[in-house]
């Protein structure tokens, strides 16, 4: 029960903080922002990783592998094309004068 | 759950994946702040490793590299105006990686039983990360143009969601009473209407309206990934996707002002009935005095001379012009122009684009400085000031009758008043309404000169002609 309320409290923590800062984001980031928060939700990996810290049936193997590869193309894919899209955003090429 | 250690360590590694959002306000430190929380992650991850350890790591190292592969490939191959889709499939494959990381938790037979509160977050994950999974499927289809954009109704396409929506719940009832054996029948049932669920939810969402989708399911991918923290007891799953889940509520709120529609009505599909025509509200001395501009050379001739003479100038581009792959040759213009010793702004609608922030992208690739860059609250006070707007690709977000007009579809909606503007040059495809259906009074005003075709075609001319 203590274990729960301490995860609804780091949910809540977490959201309002987050919520707080993410805010003043200007939109001309916004894309790359929802990228980046997209290869954060991959962070279910670890639930992945949980599931083989003990013994597992074949199909737990099979499902669990599934999970693990899905979340590390969205995590790697996230992360990638995110830098991808920042480095295009420059200041001072030739529209600057 | 761990000792002051554990505990500290976690509280380290989130604070690491907040500072990464902080650095991520403003472009400079953006790429920083990527960096930061992508680190954030690995340590989480490193830290997994660490406590638990790994029975099978050749199935993990496999999964990884093989998920790694493809994710890394795509990434770096993808093309700025395919974005919208991937991050819809990147969705997606969070939100698969979700129901089976819940299903599995659900169904494990090792370790300790699970207590009624992680069962019912388990479901919830379950269902939130299946429906995320199928609705962004159909989403990445739609962006991707593998599926027809219109929205799809299908007759009582309401009743239909709302009685999935109920089934779900007396599954979901079901599931958490069953014994074993039934548990997983149920569980599966849940996968199906879920899934069923989705595809319902997003087929019904129109071309025009995937900003505000995209930007849910952002919100609902990572409220499924904070469930599945429940349920496996990890905190720094908890904060990572609260983090997302607060992100996708904030765009999701955003892009609905900017389109200024309720959520709802989005996803109740298409534009309200009233397609109203707006009156004409041009006044009597504001009567086209053009509009015998004969044919198009002499227009042509019109908007040349109007860019020749005009010293500020402000492009607005609009999805028309990503969809005819016209921003090199928009960006060509612009730096011709800044040769002749004439101020080019960019304005940039919030919604013009296929999800959040889009057309800024494309912008960015096509070398436009993002100082350049201005949204819309900025530049709209600078629009009296300013010589000729030039629109490419844009209709509804410079459309008068949404601050002129009472009740057609778009009205109250945020625009680009493109319409104070001294000059205005349209280059758009046709003189037909937006994806609103609102005819644009624009159009037919005394300074604005229309060059009708395809805008890539036409800024080549005014290009050379330059």
């Amino acid at each position: 029960m203590v274990d729960l309320l301490i995860m609804v409290l780091v949910f809540i923590l977490t959201f309002v903080v987050g919520y707080a800062l993410i805010s003043r984001i200007p939109p001309l980031l916004h894309t790359p922002l929802m990228s980046m928060t997209n290869a954060i939700s991959a962070v279910i990996i670890l639930g992945g990783l949980l599931l083989f810290s003990q013994e597992t049936t074949s199909l737990e193997k099979v499902l669990g592998f599934a999970a693990i590869a899905a979340a590390t193309f969205n995590l790697i894919g996230g992360f990638v094309i995110t830098d991808r899209m920042l480095k295009l955003f420059k200041k001072g090429n030739r529209l600057l004068n | 759950m761990g000792s002051w250690l554990t505990i500290g360590i976690d509280f380290l590694i989130i604070i690491l994946l907040i500072l990464g959002f902080f650095q991520f306000r403003n472009p400079k430190g953006a790429r920083r702040g990527n960096f930061t929380t992508a680190f954030a992650l690995f340590c989480a991850f490193g830290l997994v490793i660490y406590r638990h350890g790994s029975i099978d790591p050749g199935i993990v190292l496999t999964a990884l590299l093989l998920g790694g592969a493809v994710g890394w490939f795509v990434a770096v191959r993808i093309n700025m105006i395919q974005i919208p889709a991937m991050v819809a499939f990147q969705h997606g494959a969070g939100g698969i990686a979700a129901f089976l990381v819940s299903f599995l938790e659900l169904t494990k037979a090792a370790g300790e039983p699970l207590t009624t509160l992680s069962e019912v977050s388990g479901v919830l994950g379950l269902i939130i990360g299946t429906a995320t999974f199928s609705g962004s499927m159909i989403a990445g289809g739609k962006l991707a143009g593998l599926i027809n954009q219109k929205p799809v109704a299908f007759p009582f396409h309401s009743l239909l969601l709302a009685g999935t929506t109920l089934g779900i719940l007396v599954v979901a009832v079901l599931a958490g009473q069953a014994g074993p054996q039934a548990h997983v029948f149920w569980l599966l049932s849940l996968f199906a209407l879920s899934v069923l669920l989705g595809i319902l939810f997003s087929i019904r969402i129109g071309g025009a309206d995937m900003p505000v989708l995209i930007s849910f399911l952002n919100a609902t991918a990572g409220l499924a990934a904070a469930f599945c923290g429940i349920i496996i007891q990890n905190r720094l799953l908890v904060a990572c996707g609260a983090t997302v889940a607060a992100s996708g509520s904030i765009l999701t709120h955003v892009m609905c002002l900017a389109m200024n529609r309720g959520l709802i009505k989005v996803f109740m599909g298409s534009l309200s009935k009233q397609r109203t025509v707006p009156k004409e509200i041009l006044n009597a001395e504001d009567r086209p005095i053009l509009t015998d501009m004969g044919n198009g050379g002499e227009r042509f001739e019109y908007a040349l001379s109007a860019a020749r003479i005009s010293e500020k100038i402000v492009i607005i581009p609009g999805y028309g012009m990503a969809l005819a792959q016209a921003q090199f040759q928009v960006v060509r213009l612009a730096h011709r122009l800044e040769e002749l010793g004439k101020k080019v702004k960019f304005a940039i609608h919030p919604v013009a684009g296929r999800m959040p922030g889009h057309m800024n992208v494309l912008l960015a690739e096509a070398e436009v400085d993002y100082e350049n860059l201005v949204e819309m609250e900025a530049i709209n006070s600078e629009f009296p000031s300013t010589d000729l707007a030039l629109i490419v690709g844009a209709c509804d977000v410079v459309n008068p009758a949404a601050v002129s007009q009472e009740g057609t579809p778009i009205s109250g909606m945020p625009i680009l008043m493109a319409h104070e503007a001294k000059l205005v040059v349209v280059c758009n495809m046709d003189g037909k309404p937006g994806y609103s259906g609102v005819k644009n009074p624009l159009y037919d005003m005394a300074k604005t000169i229309t060059l009708f075709g395809d805008a890539k075609e036409t800024l080549a001319r005014l290009l050379e002609a330059l």
